[in-house]
């Protein structure tokens, strides 16, 4: 790594870590009803809205009518989704004169946008119309972000609470998260992207004269280019908050009208980790012990850094088989060198790296390079990522959530070790805790694996894949982890658009999401109605640098066990395939002749291995 | 239960969508076209009342009296309507097959040129509409475009200096180039 690799990572880290104790305050106040300038202003307003909606804010749920809550209003979000996609041909804001889109693909990004995933198997600017990327996908990327938080807000109640058998209100933590976190995040943002060049239009798209004419795919001659506009910047800045992900445009955040310069990258990437780091911050202010939500923190870094270095490393070096062309990925002043398939000039390798490396560690999915052509080991660490179970930062809200339920399995792991009844934070661990907090550590796996293995076994699974060899694997592999874990980016060239990958894909992404949240409500409820037991000399402490390290080792074991088979049949055994031909020294021999002189595999078992 | 909850989650899903997805971005809009209202428009370059194209959405160019930007994985090249990379893999022989037509393309274009290829010369960007390329790739290509021309190296040179974008506070993102930008000034020094 150069200087400068050093200093853009440094200053990421730094800048984000300066935002979390200011928005991670403010965050707690906005939950704990404390007045913090915003929701005193706009109360008038948000009494208002309960008195319609006839919501009694003071009246407190039970976990099980706080999940009946929060289903109704998802599936209401589900539903709108589907039949404003089926139905965009007949309302306004249609200037492209967008047909309907397909029950299937319809049904996959109503899911995909009720459970905060945002994959996207149809491509934006081809297929939407200006008012289904307001009112379904940009009002969804509220709506699933805010519940997220709503979960998180309720769960830590259950760790204050003492004797009660309420966790709090879903209309509130919902009102309040969107009205007084989310929108005026939002609105600022947007309009710093608009500065920077992000689109913000109601026009159709714009005609350009060609500079030089060229040919269209059939030879034709073409003078004019189509440069599609619309609402972009609204979009993006709460995709990109609300660890959304889902982009206006095909190339997601890669196109230079969602990301137009070096600091519209630098504060999307900032946005990614924003929201989830402060909250971190927000559950120490909550639970009264900063040190808590400290050490939590210190636990996704422990992860998240070593992850960043490695991936800016593998991608720096560029791809071996490129040098023997005469081809120069040297990093100079001139260039950023390294392998710059699918990356843009303007971000480079390192800009480009650090967000593959926030996107997936985080649950967001948006992506400004394309995962799908980095090395084989650039492309495992955002896979990999993603199969820890978004808990390092993961999804605004469900990130911390899921990070708790690995707390809970710590900290019994740790109770075993010792011999004492596990406690977190003067409550008790018990076996309901503890049933719930394994399930949400091991539903995603069962939504990645299986249906993984039913893709490749099917041909319909089979006829998605784009490029051949180990890389065919892992493109559906990340599919199906993305998927399952509600992240959204994906090798993107997975064919997903088709009635198989909609269909199973949108399955696993809905069971993933609610099967979460339903057990992370109940240990809400189950822990707020028990006692809060005094600290002894023999209770262990979960602020220490050995509990941090301790965690972050239970998260990895958990994550690396369940994976290590699947990635070593798709990106190791790609990254040896490339060793060996890195090794040879003779310059003519094939791919399929440098492995079989390196495997002592026959030249028919190397064919089969790489097709 | 479930009844108790019906009323308040249709009428606030009602509230928050008009506030989310009506007002929200109607707002943005309305300030954004107030104050940004070129950028809010897609950064447009019109020169006497034609729309040449986006300052940030790339275009095609092979012939050899331009720069020749990223190869564009979009279909047709630089379909500003239907943006995507390649999405090949680094072993993919279309890889291989696409980096090698890129460099026999310029070999063909400037056979005296033995330098290496910069990298981003012969790779595909990640939009299919990367408007920039590297120092690097301009300079690669400053002793075809003088020749094919009939200018002074040192005057493309000075040209290709006067539209270097450099980095953010000289740390953020890396330097680049605007293609279609640097091939306008090189037309506007005939005219």
């Amino acid at each position: 790594m150069s200087h400068n690799d050093f200093i853009q990572m440094g200053i990421y880290l730094v800048v984000l870590l300066l935002a979390v104790k200011p928005l991670g305050i403010y965050m707690a106040y906005v939950y704990e009803g404390k007045p913090a300038g915003l929701n005193i202003w706009l109360s008038g307003l948000e009494r208002w809205i309960y008195r319609i909606c006839g919501v009694k804010p003071e009246k407190g749920m039970t976990w099980k009518e706080y999940a009946i809550a929060l289903l109704v209003f998802n599936i209401l979000g589900i539903l709108m989704v589907y039949a404003i996609q089926r139905l965009q041909a007949f309302l306004p804001l249609n200037p492209m004169a967008m047909a309907a889109v397909s029950p299937d693909s319809s049904f996959n990004t109503a899911v995909s946008f009720a459970t905060n995933t945002n994959w996207q198997g149809y491509s934006g600017e081809s297929t939407t119309s200006y008012l289904t990327q307001m009112l379904a996908l940009a009002k969804q990327n509220f709506s699933s972000a805010a519940t997220g938080m709503a979960v998180l807000a309720a769960l830590i109640r259950g760790f204050i609470q003492k004797q009660m058998n309420t966790i709090g209100n879903f209309w509130v933590d919902l009102v309040r998260t969107v009205l007084y976190i989310l929108l005026p995040l939002s609105i600022i943002f947007a309009l710093i992207l608009v500065s920077q060049g992000v689109p913000q239009t109601f026009s159709p798209s714009a005609k350009a004269t060609l500079v030089q004419a060229t040919k269209d795919s059939n030879g034709k001659p073409m003078t004019e280019q189509d440069i599609a506009l619309g609402p972009v910047a609204s979009q993006i800045a709460i995709k990109q908050l609300g660890t959304n992900g889902g982009g206006y445009y095909n190339a997601n955040s890669a196109h230079p009208y969602e990301n137009s310069t070096p600091l519209s990258n630098f504060l999307e990437m900032i946005a990614i980790l924003l929201i989830p780091a402060a909250l971190c911050y927000t559950f120490g202010v909550m639970v009264r012990d900063r040190r808590q939500g400290w050490a939590l923190l210190a636990a996704m870094l422990v992860i998240f850094i070593p992850c960043l270095w490695a991936s800016i490393t593998i991608e720096q070096k560029g791809n071996p088989l490129f040098d023997k062309l005469g081809v120069d990925q040297r990093a100079t002043a001139y260039q950023p060198g390294g392998n710059m398939e699918g990356k843009e000039a303007r971000f480079g390798v390192v800009s480009s790296a650090i967000w593959s490396v926030a996107t997936t560690s985080a649950s967001n999915g948006s992506v400004n390079s394309m995962h799908d052509s980095y090395m084989p080991l650039g492309g495992l660490i955002p896979m990999w990522l993603i199969q820890l179970g978004e808990v390092i930062f993961g999804g605004v809200g469900s990130g911390l959530y899921g990070m708790i339920a690995f707390v809970i399995v710590a900290v019994f792991v740790a109770g075993l070790m010792i011999g004492r009844t596990p406690e977190y934070l003067g409550k008790k661990i018990e076996a309901f805790e503890m049933k719930m907090a394994s399930l949400m550590a091991l539903i995603p796996h069962i939504f990645v694996l299986i249906p993984t293995a039913i893709a490749v076994l099917t041909v319909a699974g089979k006829a998605g894949i784009s490029n051949p060899g180990p890389h065919g694997f892992s493109e559906i592999l990340y599919g199906f982890s993305s998927a399952g874990n509600n992240n959204g980016s994906a090798f993107a060239g997975l064919n997903a658009n088709t009635v198989f990958y909609n269909t199973a894909l949108g399955v696993s992404m809905f069971f993933a999401r609610y099967w979460l949240m339903i057990p992370a409500l109940a240990i809400a409820g189950s822990l707020s109605a028990k006692k809060i037991v005094p600290t002894t000399q023999g209770t262990l402490p979960t602020h220490t640098p050995l509990f941090v390290f301790f965690l972050a080792m239970v998260i990895l074991i958990v994550g690396a066990l369940a994976f290590f088979p699947a990635l070593a049949l798709g990106p190791m055994v790609e990254h040896l395939i490339l060793r060996s031909f890195d090794f040879t020294q003779d310059q003519t021999l094939s791919i399929v002749e440098c492995v079989r002189l390196h495997s002592g595999l026959t030249l028919s078992e190397v064919e089969g291995l790489m097709i | 239960m479930l009844f108790a909850q019906i009323r308040p989650a249709i009428l606030s899903f009602i509230l928050l969508t008009i506030v989310t997805g009506i007002l929200y971005p109607l707002l943005v809009t309305g300030i954004a076209q107030t104050v940004f209202h070129k950028q809010a428009e897609g950064s447009l370059i019109v020169q006497d009342g034609k729309v040449l194209g986006s300052s940030l959405i790339g275009q095609n160019f092979d012939d050899p009296k331009y720069f020749w930007g990223r190869i564009s994985a979009t279909s047709p090249v630089y379909n500003a309507s239907s943006s995507t990379g390649s999405n090949l893999g680094p072993l993919n022989p279309a890889l291989m097959d696409e980096v090698k037509g890129r460099i026999s393309a310029l070999k063909a274009a400037d056979p005296n040129n033995t330098n290496l290829i910069p990298v981003d010369l012969v790779t595909s960007s990640g939009s299919g509409l990367d408007p920039h390329i590297s120092l690097a790739a301009a300079y690669y290509q400053i002793p075809r475009i003088a020749r094919v021309r009939g200018l002074r190296q040192e005057q493309i040179k000075t040209i290709v200096g006067q539209h270097t974008h450099g980095r953010l506070l000289w740390v953020l993102g890396e330097p680049v180039i605007n293609v279609l930008e640097l091939n306008l000034a090189l037309d506007g020094l005939h005219s």
